[in-house]
């Protein structure tokens, strides 16, 4: 039985890590990639009166933050549920 | 009404209610006085997170920062965001589980080190103390020009309504001020935003109205600034990064690792009541964080522009300096606008070139300031203006204040000095620790120190290259131990000190930088404030290559490790 919980508890644990990895991704693609990196490429498009670079910079990359944090939160709690680990 | 009066009146009112509520939330106990009894609601704790944030710098100076760096102001906005990213995956769930008081608390568990405790309470009061003297700046700077009182007028009573809620209330009168002050610099902030919109585009969603077209044009606002700015010999707008890419990328790293690494932040996730609770709390902090934070980008490009098109109207020759708006003459009493006519033609020529330029002082503080005026809004609007900047100065500094007299009381005193004093006594020794801090942060008001301008920056380079990393690889690594993480810290912070005092001097006089403040020799190009990742980058080499040559900490670390990793089980902080 302690075996058991140990081995959930791993895999509890990668799961949660792979999310992350998952989120740290898109996290670091919308800020750094699309705001600072590829900025020049992507002001060659246009949204609305926005260049998407600087549009990514000033407003999209914190969209994105938000949705990162609450969909992170949200898998989280049915991971923990899964898992029967919750508080 | 006379808009000193309606000033008073607004800011008197907004004071009454915070006082109110230290009445009202008063601290009967350590867990009440450090994390407000532990069962704070996750919106309401978002919000207070919110307030205890964004400072007199967000609210004030950021916009006009932006205003003048175009998309070079993009670090502060994507570093001072994407930071709860990090704190909301790699931090704060996990520092709730383990369900202690303080920051270093948890350094001194995890490292099973005292001495780990006092690096990292050395390294939070440094990180707070000269982040809370730009706070106290901000509150008698607000008061100074909003009421016509004077500096250490304002001061004083800034100091003396954080003293009623702080002390008597603790992190409980705390965490309900900070709600009603977001509420009120939220206001501020997002009102006059609204209307300037309205008055340029049609649109009233300031993040919205960014992309549109001006009014009766068919051009779209961006552009129009780009060429506005660009004609006068400015650098374009959208486009123009300040330093280089390389510096642009690690200065929003630092800032975003730094954001997440500090500790008055940190703790006011401790106060809700589980760990699903906190990675929720995180995420609305990050929605009314980021409520301004989109808004500012905003108000910056619409003041930058309104502020050309009075100087410089759209085919017409440069406003005279006999016909200059009532805002105009306003901000020029207060020294902030200053214009000298160059060559004698009595019209206002405001270009990029210094020899021609004859507006010699724009501070970038006026375009939040000004704009209500600039917009010509009603007086109460700019009476609100003036509630919401003393508002955010005084939420993030009663936060910072909460910080160091907890990291006093409980993890010098309780935790090290003396571990047998009764909670009573730990209660009345934090409410000193409190009262001590306010007079420090006071003293430093009153005299700010030479290295004054410099301090935000270098409390986010402390808390990025000590704090953050040593936090993070106590909880994602079993094999970092006490060794490593002090060397981690120590290394982290040295070389983090040392690179800005290379650069701005020691203590940030000038004249002590021992090898010149020397832009050519920065590091691959990356300026003093943006060095913090690279001191974090350092701090988990460091901590790495110990740990690894010396051994593996204790079996029941380990264990304490695999049980903050789980959810299950937490309960509210406590002490023991």
């Amino acid at each position: 039985m302690a075996d058991n919980n140990q081995t959930a508890r791993k895999e509890y644990w990668r799961a949660n890590l792979r999310l992350m990895l998952v989120l740290l991704s898109i996290w670091f693609v919308i800020s750094y990639l699309c705001g600072i990196l590829f900025v020049e490429e992507l002001n060659t498009i246009r949204l609305g009166g926005y260049k998407l670079g600087f549009w990514f910079a000033q407003q999209g990359s914190m969209y994105g933050f938000v949705i990162i944090v609450f969909v992170y939160a949200r898998k989280m709690a049915a991971l923990d549920r899964k898992f029967e680990v919750n508080d | 009404m006379e808009l000193q009066t309606l000033t008073y009146i607004v800011v008197g009112m907004t004071f009454a209610v915070y006082i109110g509520i230290a009445f009202w939330a008063r601290a009967g106990s350590t867990s009440e006085f450090y994390v407000a009894g532990g069962g704070i609601h996750p919106i309401a704790n978002g919000m207070a997170t919110a307030a205890d944030w964004m400072s007199a710098a967000s609210f004030i100076s950021m916009a006009g920062l932006i205003a003048f760096y175009g998309y070079g102001g993009s670090v502060f906005l994507m570093g001072w965001t994407g930071g709860y990213v990090l704190l909301a995956m790699l931090l704060a769930p996990y520092l709730r589980k383990h369900g202690k008081f303080t920051v270093p608390e948890f350094i001194g568990d995890r490292y099973y080190s005292k001495v780990a405790r006092i690096v990292a309470v050395i390294c939070l009061i440094v990180a707070s103390v000269t982040y809370v003297i730009g706070q106290m700046k901000g509150i008698g700077v607000a008061f100074s020009r909003f009421l016509e009182v004077s500096y250490e007028m304002g001061l004083l009573v800034g100091m003396a309504i954080v003293f009623v809620y702080a002390v008597v209330g603790g992190m409980k009168g705390i965490t309900y001020t900070q709600i009603a002050q977001y509420c009120v610099l939220i206001c501020a902030y997002t009102i006059p935003a609204v209307f300037i919109s309205l008055n340029l585009t049609g649109n009233p969603v300031p993040q919205l109205g960014l992309g549109s077209m001006l009014t009766g044009t068919e051009t779209y606002l961006l552009d129009r600034l780009d060429q506005v700015v660009t004609e006068l010999g400015f650098a374009e707008y959208t486009t123009h990064a300040r330093l280089s890419t390389l510096n642009t990328f690690v200065y929003t790293l630092s800032l975003m690792i730094g954001t997440a690494g500090l500790p008055h932040v940190i703790i006011r996730f401790f106060t809700v009541s589980k760990v699903s609770d906190a990675r929720v709390s995180a995420g609305w902090a990050l929605v009314f964080i980021s409520l301004l934070y989109t808004t500012a980008p905003a108000v910056a490009a619409m003041a930058r522009l309104n502020l050309h098109e009075t100087i410089q109207p759209q085919n017409a020759e440069n406003l005279a300096y006999a016909e200059r708006p009532a805002w105009f003459k306003n901000w020029e009493k207060t020294g902030l606008l200053v214009f000298k006519d160059k060559n004698n033609d009595g019209l206002i020529n405001y270009t990029a070139d210094p020899d021609t330029n004859e507006m010699v002082k724009v501070d970038r503080d006026i375009m939040v300031l000004a704009n209500p005026e600039v917009a010509r809004l009603p007086n109460w609007v700019i009476a609100l203006v003036a509630a919401g900047g003393l508002a955010a100065a005084l939420s993030t500094a009663a936060g910072l204040l909460l910080a160091i007299a907890s990291a006093i009381s409980h993890d010098l005193l309780k935790g090290v000095i003396r571990p047998d004093i009764t909670e009573k006594q730990e209660l009345t020794a934090s409410r000193f620790a409190m009262a001590g801090a306010i007079a420090l942060a006071g003293y430093l008001g009153f005299n700010p120190p030479d290295f004054a301008a410099g301090t935000v920056a270098l409390a986010f380079g402390l808390a990025a290259s000590s704090i953050f990393p040593v936090l993070m690889m106590g909880i994602f690594s079993k094999r970092i131990n006490k060794e490593g993480a002090i060397a981690g810290m120590i290394a982290g912070l040295s070389v983090t000190l040392l690179y800005v005092f290379q650069h701005k001097g020691v203590m940030f006089i000038a004249s002590t930088s021992y090898l010149g403040d020397m832009r050519p020799n920065w590091f691959m190009g990356i300026e003093p404030n943006a060095f913090g990742a690279v001191g974090a980058a350092i701090n988990f080499i460091v901590a790495f290559a110990v740990s690894m040559v010396t051994k593996a900490p204790p079996e029941h670390i380990q264990h304490m490790v695999e049980n903050i990793r789980i959810p299950s089980g937490a309960s509210t902080a406590q002490s023991h």
